[in-house]
């Protein structure tokens, strides 16, 4: 669907490249950098999570060469460290400032999207500066930026003009006055810096080329946190583990570079905003590609595999055991329509972050090399329907092609 | 955070835990390969045991595992990939810790493995729907022109690497990717099964690719 899109985006593109002239903006000088002014810096600078990215496996923090696959060919995350070949050495606080606000490089390429400018833009200009001067404070790594590998036409930049036309939409962030403060502080958090819905869709949707599936955080849908107790959603974010769930994958990710490291009244402040917004209720129906009497034959086999493989762990009546093994019962993450996830950790298992408030946790054995197709599909349908969960069943042909799927 | 500390606790403390809270426990995803006490699984190619390392190396390991270093496993790197060094410090510590249950000398392999081998060779298994591998490399498994190699001759250990190859996609085809679907459907000691029985047949000296469209595939293979 987004593929569509970007494809019509740089068809228009063409019509659009010479007419669209992007508006100059007048910005105010930055302030000068100080070590107060740095380390608010680095707070901010894991708020937005720029680590993650911009590091590649085994490399050294910052310094880029990430690889971040996409469905139009792989882009190569750049060096945020101050060397001045290979870096931003040579960059001052306005080019940063350009970069994350108007979406362009210091030489004026535009920027693919990846890099989540279109989130970044309402920062403040106070705050792009002090994480500016973090980052002169890094160690200067040489290791030069990687070409992107984008297939024909997406290796043409210049046509994301048609993409920003359509998508970007520069922007400062507006307080509600309407709202609190603390709502507003957890708004620029979640919309902002964190970018949390560059990944978490108002509906939901599959994560390019990942097999991960990022459920929707409105409310009444998906895993929307409406019926989260506050404390419970600051605990997820901080530790991993909650008595209502755990993060896995790139969520696991994002705990333990960013969420971790924010200070417990900025995560409260975020669990609130979350909670507010709107959403229609419509958690999940359907999506059932298997019939009546199929089903009922797979809960029979699954509640069997349950009872020998998972009950030791997540407990007869599916409750699990609070931040060491996530209830099933009344889970939502395992409920929505797209089982990805589920299947997913059935197969291959894994652990939640290692965090401060929960540094040695529990993992998940996988269980690909032990079950059949058949049986994933049984066990997944028997804990999407037992217990009162109201999730549709899995098929074999499901569980099939979560097997083999990139792990990364 | 102390507050938040506090209530964990409290929270902890309110409820009867099920569950040890013992090391062991917390490690029980490893224990689904590597066997409860880091003994391995017996019979099985690529799940070793590692009670007994010493505690730097299985270290280096889960490390290298994490930064992408070791990409023999995907799986392993997965498992580690969020976990910090000083609780992999602890892991290594803890199976280095364990008596290394060696397992008997390598004999030869016995007559339920070969019978196990030739039966995944010749029938598959249809409950795992795992084709028989003649239905695709002959009866002869001498291949069929002009894309299916022959598989008479081939050493057991090539065999097991070129399996685990593609069960990690380190060794792929085009899409589909049959061999790397069936590789992983096969379970524990399959592979030694087939490798074992395999390497047994002796080689006809006419061992020559059968012509093309003698078989009927059952799946889609992309480079075929």
């Amino acid at each position: 669907m987004r593929g569509l899109a970007l494809v019509a985006a740089l068809v228009l593109a063409l019509v659009l490249v010479y007419q669209l002239g992007e508006r100059p903006e007048e910005t105010p000088p930055p302030a000068p950098a100080s070590a107060e002014s740095a380390e608010r810096g680095h707070y901010l600078v894991r708020a937005a999570n720029c680590v993650s990215c911009h590091t590649a496996r085994g490399g050294e923090p910052y310094a880029g060469g990430r690889a971040i696959a996409t469905p139009f060919g792989t882009l190569y995350s750049s060096n945020l460290t101050p060397d001045p070949e290979t870096g931003i050495g040579r960059w001052s606080a306005d080019d940063l400032w350009r970069a994350l606000h108007e979406g362009k490089s210091r030489d004026g390429d535009l920027l693919y999207p990846a890099f989540p400018y279109p989130h970044y833009t309402r920062m403040r200009r106070a705050d792009a500066d002090a994480m500016f001067a973090y980052l002169r404070t890094l160690r200067p790594v040489r290791n030069a930026n990687r070409p992107h590998e984008m297939r024909f036409p997406y290796d043409k930049r210049p046509l994301l003009a048609g993409w920003r036309a359509l998508y970007f939409d520069q922007g400062s962030f507006k307080e509600d006055p309407g709202r609190s403060r603390q709502w507003n502080r957890g708004a620029y958090l979640v919309e902002v810096l964190g970018h949390c819905s560059a990944c978490h869709g108002e509906h939901g949707g599959p994560m390019p080329m990942q097999s991960w599936y990022a459920p929707s955080l409105a409310p009444a849908r998906e895993s929307g946190l409406g019926a989260w107790e506050v404390g419970e959603i600051v605990e997820l974010l901080k530790t991993g583990v909650a008595p209502r769930g755990a993060v896995f994958g790139p969520m696991a990710e994002v705990v333990r570079d960013s969420l971790q490291h924010l200070t417990t009244e900025d995560l409260t402040a975020m669990a609130v905003y979350l909670k507010s917004r709107q959403g229609d209720g419509n958690p999940d129906a359907g999506g059932a590609t298997v019939s009546d009497p199929q089903r009922a034959q797979m809960m029979k086999e699954g509640a069997a595999i349950y009872r020998d493989r998972c009950a030791g762990c997540h407990q007869e009546n599916g409750e699990g055991v609070p931040r060491a093994y996530p209830p099933l019962a009344g889970n939502r993450a395992i409920l929505m329509r797209n089982p990805v996830n589920a299947i997913r950790i059935t197969l291959n298992g894994g652990f939640p972050p290692s965090t401060q408030g929960n540094p040695r946790p529990f993992g998940m054995p996988p269980f690909a090399h032990q079950l059949s197709d058949r049986e994933v599909a049984a066990v997944v349908t028997y804990i999407r329907g037992a217990w009162g969960n109201a999730g549709a069943a899995v098929s074999p042909a499901e569980v099939a092609s979560g097997r083999g799927v990139p792990l990364d | 955070m102390k507050r938040l500390l506090a209530i964990v606790l409290l929270a902890g403390a309110a409820q009867a835990q099920p569950i040890p809270d013992t090391l062991e426990q917390r490690l029980l995803a490893c224990a689904a390969c590597h066997g409860k006490h880091g003994e391995g699984l017996e019979a099985n190619e690529y799940y070793p045991r590692i009670a007994g390392k010493p505690a730097g190396y299985l270290y280096n390991q889960l490390v290298n595992f994490r930064e992408r270093r070791r990409e023999s496993s995907p799986s392993m790197s997965f498992m580690v990939a969020y976990l910090s060094d000083a609780y992999l410090r602890e892991i290594a510590e803890h199976y280095a810790a364990l008596p290394p249950a060696y397992p008997p000398p390598a004999r030869r392999p016995t007559a339920e493995v070969l019978a196990r081998g030739e039966t995944l060779m010749t029938k598959g298994d249809p409950v795992r729907k795992i084709p028989p591998c003649t239905a695709c490399h002959g009866e002869a498994l001498t291949g069929m022109q002009p894309a299916i190699p022959g598989l008479v001759g081939l050493d057991a250990q090539y065999i097991a690497a070129q399996m685990g190859a593609w069960r990690n996609r380190l060794r792929r085809a085009q899409e589909p990717d049959c061999m790397a679907s069936i590789a992983g459907l096969l379970g524990p000691g399959d592979v030694a099964a087939v490798s074992a029985w395999l390497a047994s047949r002796p080689a006809s000296l006419h061992a020559a690719p059968l012509p093309a469209g003698s078989l009927k595939l059952p799946m889609d293979c992309g480079g075929v």
